[in-house]
Formats: C-alpha cells, sequence, structure tokens
C-alpha cells in the first residue's frame, strides 16, 4: 500500500490529447471569434459564442468537482463509515477546485470589466442612469446585489474558501498517513478535528453553490427573471455529475487494481446516490417549471418560452430524457447499480446529460437562436476534462489511494448494503 | 389445510457468528432449512440460507407503473372528454398540473400493493394463526428449522445442530401452508464458491 499509484500511460494520452484537443480549440476561438471587439447583445454573434462557452464548461466543471468536497463533508458529518475506502477519491478530484476556480475567475472578470452586456446585460452602467433612455427600473431595484464590484468580492471570497476549507479537509486526510495507526483518543480529537472543518465547509457550500453563487454566475443572465429554486436546481445538477465522476474515478482505479477495499457493495451505494439525486434534480427542475407555468406572470414565462417554443425545444426535451427518463428506468434495478460498466455507462451519459444541461442554462440568454453544439463547444469541454484528468492523476499517483488509518476503515471494509 | 402437519428440528442460536458458519454447514451437509428467525433483520442471512432474490421489487415496478397509468387515464379522461373546465384558460390537457397526482398515486399503487404483496409472500393475514418455533425468537434468540422429509434422520440433525452451536434443540410439528399456491422458499444448493459469509 506504501507504494504510490503508476499513472498508465494511456492515462496520460488521453490527458495530453484532451488538453491539446481543447487549446486548439481555445486558439481556434481567439482567432476566428474576435473575443475582445466589444459586442452589445446580438451584436457580435461570434465574440458572444466565445464568452458564452466558456462560462458554460467553466462553471459547470468548476461546480461538480466541488461538489466531491461536498460529499466529503456530508459523509464526515453524517459519521459515515462506509465510503473510507474509496475517500481519497473525491479528495483527489476536489483537488482540482483551486486550479478550475482560478480559470473560472478569470473568465468571469473578463466578462464583469469586459463590459460584455451580451453575456451579464446587466453589466451595462447606463441601466442605472435615471436620466438615461435606458434606464431600468426592474434592474435598479436589484443592483444593491447585482453589481460588478458585489460579484467580484463575492467570487473571489467564494473560490478562496472553497480552496481553503477543501486544503484544509485534505491535508487532515494526508496527516493521518503519516500519524499511522491512531488509538481511541487521537482517533476522536482528529474526527472530531474533521467535523469542525466539514461543518465550515457545509455552512459556506449552502451560502455559496445552495443559494447566491448560481443566482450570480448563471441566473443573472436572464437578469430580469429570478426563481428561488434555481440555486438548488443547479446544486442538484452539479452533485450528481459530481457523484457520477466519482464513480468513474472508482472504476477506473479498480480496474488499474487500486482501491483494494472497494467491492460491489461501495458501488452500489454510489449508484444509489447517482439514480437518488437524479430523481432529486427533476424534482426541482419541475417544481420550477410548474410554478411558473402555473402562476402565468409574463415576467417569470418569459424564461421558458425561450426554451419550450423555438431553437431550444428539442434540447429542452432532450434534458428531461437524459437527466430524469434514463437514470430512472435504467438504474432503478439492483442489478444495474451492482454492474460496473453499466455504472460507466450511467455515469458518463448523466455527465453529458448535465453538460446539456448547463448549456442550456447559459445559451438561450446569450447566443439565443445562434447557439450551437459544434466542435468548439466540445473542443472546450475537452479542455476542462483534460485539466481534471491531469490534476486527479497528479494527486492520485503523489499520494496513497487508501486511507489506510482512518478510524472507520473497517466498517468500510466489511460494509453490506 | 393446504400445507398439511410437517416436522422439523428446531435448534436455537445465541449469536450471530455461530448462527452464520452453521446456516453454511447446515446447507452443506444436505438438510433443508424451512426458515431462520432472527430478533432484528440480519444482513447477508438470505444469501447465506442460498435463498434466491426476491421479487417483491419488480411486483412493486409493475404496481407503480398500473397507478401512473391508472391516474394519467382517469385525469386525462375526465379534463378532456368528461368534464372539461376551463380553469385560468389553461388548455384541458394541462399535462404539468397532473404530474402531482400521477406521482401520488404511483406511490400510493406501489406502497400498498407491495405490502400485500408481502403479507401474501409472508403468509400474514389477520385471523392466521401461525406457529412459533420458540418465543423468544423475537427477543433475543436466533432459530433455525430444518424440515424433515422421510429420509431425515432425527437424531442425526439434532447430533449435528449440537455440534454447530445450538443451545436448545427440540422436534415440533407445525403446519406450515394457510392459502393456496403458498410460497415455498426455493433454497439452492451449497456451493464453496458463494460470495458473502
Amino acid at each position: 500500500m506504501s507504494k504510490s499509484f503508476e499513472l498508465p500511460e494511456n492515462y496520460k494520452k488521453w490527458t495530453m490529447g484532451l488538453i491539446g484537443a481543447g487549446l486548439i480549440a481555445l486558439l481556434y476561438g481567439f482567432i476566428a471569434f474576435h473575443p475582445f471587439e466589444h459586442a452589445g447583445h446580438g451584436e457580435n454573434i461570434n465574440s458572444t459564442r466565445f464568452w458564452a462557452v466558456l462560462l458554460q464548461n467553466s462553471v459547470f466543471f468548476l461546480l461538480i468537482t466541488n461538489a466531491s468536497m461536498f460529499f466529503i463533508g456530508v459523509t464526515t458529518l453524517a459519521m459515515g463509515g462506509w465510503q473510507v475506502a474509496l475517500k481519497r477519491v473525491p479528495e483527489a478530484i476536489s483537488s482540482v477546485v483551486p486550479v478550475l476556480g482560478i480559470i473560472t475567475f478569470v473568465i468571469l472578470m473578463s466578462i464583469i470589466w469586459g463590459g460584455r452586456t451580451d453575456i451579464f446585460h446587466w453589466v451595462d452602467p447606463e441601466l442605472y442612469d435615471p436620466t438615461s433612455p435606458k434606464f431600468d427600473k426592474i434592474l435598479n431595484g436589484k443592483k444593491g446585489f447585482l453589481n460588478p464590484v458585489f460579484f467580484t468580492v463575492w467570487s473571489s471570497v467564494t473560490i478562496f474558501l472553497w480552496w481553503f476549507i477543501g486544503r484544509k479537509m485534505r491535508s487532515f486526510s494526508l496527516e493521518s498517513d503519516a500519524s499511522g495507526p491512531m488509538d481511541y483518543e487521537t482517533g476522536k480529537k482528529w474526527i472530531n478535528k474533521n467535523i469542525l472543518w466539514a461543518s465550515l465547509f457545509i455552512v459556506f457550500f449552502g451560502l455559496s453553490v445552495g443559494s447566491t453563487i448560481p443566482w450570480l454566475w448563471i441566473m443573472s443572465i436572464d437578469a430580469h427573471w429570478y426563481s428561488t429554486m434555481f440555486s438548488w436546481y443547479t446544486f442538484a445538477s452539479s452533485f450528481v455529475a459530481g457523484m457520477s465522476l466519482i464513480a468513474l474515478y472508482i472504476v477506473f482505479l479498480k480496474n488499474k487494481g487500486q482501491l483494494e477495499y472497494v467491492t460491489d457493495e461501495h458501488l452500489h451505494d454510489i449508484g444509489k446516490f447517482m439514480f437518488a439525486f437524479s430523481v432529486f434534480w427533476t424534482y426541482l427542475w419541475f417544481s420550477q417549471y410548474m410554478l411558473i407555468w402555473y402562476a402565468n406572470i409574463p415576467e417569470e414565462t418569459g424564461y421558458f418560452k425561450m426554451r419550450l417554443q423555438g431553437p431550444f425545444r428539442g434540447i429542452f426535451f432532450l434534458n428531461l430524457v437524459l437527466n430524469f427518463v434514463c437514470p430512472l428506468l435504467i438504474f432503478m434495478k439492483k442489478s444495474t447499480k451492482r454492474n460496473w460498466t453499466m455504472v460507466t455507462f450511467m455515469a458518463a451519459l448523466i455527465i453529458f446529460g448535465h453538460w446539456i444541461d448547463f448549456w442550456q442554462m447559459v445559451m438561450p440568454g446569450t447566443l439565443g437562436s445562434h447557439a450551437a453544439l459544434m466542435p468548439f463547444e466540445f473542443g472546450i469541454a475537452a479542455l476542462f476534462i483534460g485539466i481534471i484528468m491531469w490534476r486527479v492523476g497528479v494527486y492520485l499517483s503523489s499520494n496513497p489511494i487508501t486511507a489506510k488509518n482512518h478510524p472507520f476503515l473497517k466498517e468500510s471494509i466489511i460494509h453490506h448494503t | 389445510m393446504a400445507g398439511g402437519i410437517k416436522k422439523f428440528v428446531v435448534g436455537c442460536f445465541e449469536d450471530e457468528a455461530v448462527l452464520f458458519p452453521a446456516v453454511k454447514n447446515v446447507r452443506r451437509a444436505g438438510y433443508k432449512i424451512h426458515d431462520v428467525y432472527t430478533p432484528f433483520p440480519v444482513h447477508g442471512l438470505d444469501h447465506a440460507m442460498g435463498l434466491r432474490e426476491t421479487s417483491l421489487h419488480t411486483a412493486g415496478f409493475i404496481y407503480g407503473i398500473t397507478g401512473t397509468t391508472t391516474a394519467l387515464t382517469c385525469i386525462s379522461w375526465i379534463f378532456t372528454k368528461d368534464w372539461p373546465l376551463n380553469i385560468g384558460g389553461k388548455p384541458h390537457f394541462a399535462l404539468p398540473a397532473w404530474i402531482p397526482i400521477t406521482f401520488e398515486l404511483t406511490v400510493l399503487f406501489a406502497a400498498v400493493g407491495m405490502v400485500l404483496t408481502f403479507c401474501y409472500l409472508c403468509q400474514l393475514s389477520p385471523f392466521v394463526k401461525k406457529h412459533h418455533f420458540h418465543p423468544r425468537a423475537t427477543d433475543d434468540l436466533f432459530v433455525m428449522a430444518i424440515e424433515c422429509t422421510e429420509k431425515t434422520n432425527e437424531a442425526e440433525v439434532t447430533a449435528f445442530l449440537e455440534k454447530a452451536g445450538a443451545i436448545e434443540i427440540n422436534t415440533q410439528h407445525a403446519e406450515t401452508g394457510w392459502w393456496i399456491g403458498r410460497y415455498d422458499r426455493v433454497q439452492k444448493l451449497y456451493a464453496d464458491t458463494e460470495k458473502g459469509y
């Protein structure tokens, strides 16, 4: 167990290949899409497309990697024992947060301070000037929350704290490797320390992913529209995709002969998370949709009018099929959740489905009917997947993959569903 | 009654850790375990006993989709054909508004159906007198009942159970079934490659 995990050549090749393909797409975007030209809404489609795609991918991949630390946080607070055998996998995935956090922050800042009114309509200062013909009463009422300074400060605080608390949690886990087996008293102290920091993370996670961050980063694209369900819906989306990412890495490592204590039982529980949170996502998606449909207030229905009538109609229903119908029908059976091939397939499907979900959150308000799902979009996604694979690979190959001194390891080894 | 009177050798165990190897050895020796009664659900005991996977969840799925279909057919017939009402200018076929009711009916059908199926499979119903092999099975004893066929040597089974660690062994006659087509547990033959305990 002390021998560290050697990354297979194939993995490195795929990582380099995806990052390479992504960089080519990015370079192509820089040259062909003129991203730094000023553009109002609908004036310079290519330029808008560049930033909209970057925004969608960076936010999506940042949120799904951050969901790993949320998973560690909740299982720590629940005094969970079953996940200990595979705990290093979500830890490794959460180590990507600082890298993607910085990338996301740079993209958001370029949009906000570059005055890109085509992405975030509300950054236009004239909207708040009562003498201007563009004066917007509704946005003026929201400016205490929706302004560039608060956006910048809160985004940087959020990304910093995700990184900082996440790093603390990872360092506790790694220090248990060095200290050797714990006796009762040390173990208790160590668990309490974990609980303290996990609860800090959860509280802050509620203030960020659970409420403000999706409002600022995604919902403010349609600045006039608001939904109090939106953040939970985004959270459910990112959490179920995050669990799928964990499942993919568990299958990968098990195939390479690592994670010796992980069995069908652990996979079954991960599968239950993926199944349950797919249904939870649908519940939130539907609650948001039905209330707006029922109340039929024009300023609210605008959001769904864009998606249900017009070019996004197909994507709107595809989203439901991929993220609700498929997981519900395929993952309902116990034998599917214990089948490593099926879990791999479903995990890939769910991640793709929620990527599409984020795509349809961002595109209608920015690009409208010019939105595309072309090699450029997939290329940028490949870039982010490559970055995740690279960071996770580094973490896995430089740290032991089983947390052998965790006081609850035995509970995980004998875990039986 | 359908099942008739059968003879059982009953062994009582005080500990799970003794029970599991005992179940394994009894099966390996080729005796037929009628059932094992435990004070609480014991994980993995069904596998150790070689019972097949329950089909209760398949039944649940069928009840569930029956509920879904019932709800959707009823509501759509009522609101589009039988008694169409104008509710807030919405179309008569107002699917989003029906989803909550469809969901509730799915859950109701699945839950009630599964409870009834469970009672049928376990042969439980009001006014049915079940034979208790040992009163302490609901308190702190693990009770294993081995069914005797005409070939079974009772003294041999008793000696076997004693060796396996049973603290109390006796022979009882009991009526097994009360229902036509009663559910007889299928027990797989013991194989050394079995997973689990």
